[in-house]
């Protein structure tokens, strides 16, 4: 509740913010929001479009808040989601099997890649007590410069060496009855499958041992481990659940709202999950929240740019002015203490006058 | 062999020079008891400045190398400004260093190229010239280390090698030195001695970005000629020097120049055939692989200051 009130205000501190760096570059900050949420929500078509662009968002914060429970920063989300992304393509573009059943292996093959990535930095934590910080960001460009060579030795696309080929219809997560709903948007089934992650992510955290031992090792190591609780293994698994959850949303990246996978880039989704997991305090539903919160910044601003001279950068930095808020929290605790103090220092001041009067 | 080497060595130095800086900015914010994992947003605000400024001064006055000189002190005070920023978050708020820190990353890496979409519409600042490489005349006759280490050199190489020996001699032969480095230890003692921890700390986050914007310009005004939003994860390469060379001045220009030497190895590979019999992906992960290597060989042994990434709370004990 209090962490859910910082959020809404971190999130309005933002969005000033972004109202004046519109003012500041001479553009009108009212104009500018009033196109940058239209082209998010105003037809149906690009609901869906935020709802998918929110999707991957949710994974990669869904990953990075689970590795916050237990006390660890995950800031490899991004090489997790890339290498998940690159098994379920591998996998699309290698088997041919009836969609369903294909569709199961690719999301497994996603969970594996970005689980694979994830446990080394957990056994060097785990073991040698290598900061996970540091090897999560060596394995991020170890992940970027493996997608970079296998892509166009393995799956090089049709037209450009810097894409893989085009997924076959039975192994992307696009279905038509989603895409004619949402008035051709590129909705997918990928959003399903991030609901059900959220589901299990509340489920785990809350209502299972394993849950427990995580919160217990994220909240005071010595004194789990003190209570009998695996420490290093629990710091293990937990990083592979992160990785595994980051490598989903590669699978809903890469099949879902795009159709092949490209190299040259980490994808900045990424590093979104930390910013969504901090806004949404590491719990799950924060997390849904902020993502597609998220979401309708950036997929409303393509709109906004084509409608005024904005760059669409706008949508970044009010994301990254929301996590520096988010980061100052105690700030605006402050804030609001000095607020609330002021307001009943008022009333008891009004009463006793009142009571003057009488 | 040994040709190769002389063929590569100038280009690895001046890529080594940019992380250099930079990992040394970071030795003094983590000596002084501050994470600093913002490295790459300051360096990509550095980049901006210096890019930004250089682009204005030599429509003023073209073919003056003035402008690039006032392009790394606008660099220089821009990163100070930013890093303030950080300071601010972890010193008196005592907010998570690396949330902070990662903060900063994302918030220069989006506002500069919002504010250079502004001016360019593409989002890239090019200068028209930068810094010329020359041979030192004498040294580069020098038999073996002339050719490796005196031609095509840059003067912003001769300046940061220049600023990493007064480093030295700051952190290690000074009052400022010791107490700085006091702080990053035991910052209660050095309080009880009478240091004051916030000032020293403030001071050590404020030299990490001067050194870090200084580290993103001289990528403009060297190799790279353009700002383009991002400097390639060399914010991060600086981290992992910093804790590869263990905390000290000469750990990291060993550990800088590996990663110099490496990637620019990695970068050539294809157009010298003796390393391209190596499969370029290997090149390509091999530094990263080395750190991580690196990182578990020294995790017995890991100097890493003993109180950074702790707030400092005066009444706690």
């Amino acid at each position: 509740m209090r962490s859910g009130v910082i959020s809404l205000i971190a999130v309005l501190f933002g969005l000033l913010a972004g109202a004046v760096l519109m003012a500041v570059t001479g553009h009108s900050p009212i104009t500018g929001y009033m196109y940058l949420f239209e082209g998010g929500l105003k037809s149906p078509e690009r609901i869906g479009d935020t709802l998918a662009t929110a999707t991957p968002l949710i994974f990669t914060g869904l990953s990075v808040a689970f590795a916050f429970r237990t006390g660890l920063f995950n800031i490899g989300a991004a090489g997790q989601m890339l290498l998940g992304g690159f098994l379920a393509s591998a996998v699309g573009l290698s088997l041919d099997l009836p969609k369903p059943l294909l569709l199961l292996v690719m999301i497994i093959a996603g969970f594996v890649g970005g689980a694979l990535w994830a446990v080394v930095p957990g056994i060097l934590k785990a073991k040698y007590n290598v900061h996970e910080v540091v090897s999560t960001i060596m394995m991020n460009w170890i992940a970027y410069w493996t997608v970079y060579y296998a892509v166009p030795a393995y799956f090089k696309g049709e037209f450009l060496e810097t894409e893989s080929k085009l997924l076959p219809e039975a192994a992307t997560l696009n279905v038509p009855f989603l895409s004619e709903m949402f008035g051709g948007s590129y909705i997918n089934l990928g959003l399903f499958l991030a609901v059900i992650a959220v589901i299990v992510f509340a489920f785990i955290i809350n209502r299972t041992t394993l849950g427990y031992e995580l919160k217990a090792v994220g909240l005071n190591r010595h004194s789990a481990e003190y209570a009998g609780i695996a420490v290093n293994r629990s710091i293990v698994l937990s990083m592979v659940i992160a990785g595994g959850l980051a490598g989903l949303g590669g699978v809903a990246q890469y099949a879902g709202n795009a159709a092949n996978i490209q190299i040259g880039i980490l994808p900045s989704q990424g590093f979104d999950g930390i910013a969504v997991a901090l806004l949404g305090a590491n719990t799950p539903v924060g997390v849904l929240l902020s993502a597609l919160f998220f979401g309708l910044l950036y997929s409303g601003r393509g709109f906004m740019n084509a409608m005024t001279e904005i760059p669409p950068e706008i949508a970044n930095s009010i994301i990254a002015i929301i996590i520096y808020f988010a980061a100052t929290s105690i700030l605006i605790e402050r804030l609001v203490r000095w607020l609330i103090r002021r307001r009943s220092s008022g009333a008891s001041a009004r009463s006793s006058a009142e009571r003057k009067v009488d | 062999m040994w040709t190769t080497i002389v063929q590569i060595m100038p280009y690895a130095i001046v890529f080594t020079i940019p992380l250099l800086i930079t990992a040394l900015g970071a030795l003094f914010s983590e000596r002084s008891g501050i994470v600093n994992i913002g490295l790459e947003g300051l360096m990509v605000v550095g980049a901006f400045a210096g890019a930004f400024v250089i682009f204005k001064f030599q429509e003023l006055w073209p073919h003056n190398v003035a402008a690039l000189w006032l392009g790394l002190l606008a660099a220089m005070l821009v990163g100070v400004l930013f890093s303030l920023l950080h300071a601010f978050a972890s010193i008196n708020l005592s907010a998570n260093q690396i949330i902070s820190g990662t903060a900063i990353n994302m918030i220069a890496g989006a506002i500069t190229v919002f504010l250079a979409r502004n001016m360019t519409g593409s989002g890239n600042i090019r200068i028209t010239s930068g810094f010329s490489r020359y041979d030192v005349p004498l040294f580069s006759e020098i038999p073996i280390i002339g050719k490796l280490l005196f031609t095509g050199t840059y003067d912003t190489t001769w300046l940061i090698l220049l600023i990493v020996a007064v480093s030295t001699i700051v952190l290690y032969k000074t009052p400022f030195g010791l107490r700085l480095r006091a702080c990053g230890e035991h910052p209660h003692a050095a309080e009880a001695a009478g240091i004051n921890v916030k000032k020293m700390r403030y001071m050590g986050v404020m030299i990490s970005g001067a050194f870090a914007g200084l580290g993103g310009a001289i990528i403009i005004v060297t190799f790279a000629g353009e700002f383009t939003g991002s400097v390639s994860g060399l914010g991060f390469l600086a981290l992992a020097s910093l804790i590869f060379g263990q905390w000290k001045p000469l750990g990291i220009l060993a550990a800088t120049l590996f990663f110099g030497f490496a990637s620019t190895v990695a970068n050539v590979s294809q157009v010298i055939p003796s390393l391209a019999v190596f499969p370029p992906v290997i090149l390509k992960v091999f530094p990263y692989v080395v750190t991580l290597l690196a990182l578990i060989v020294f995790s017995k042994s890991s100097r890493a200051p003993q109180a950074a990434g702790e707030p400092f709370d005066s009444g706690k004990r």
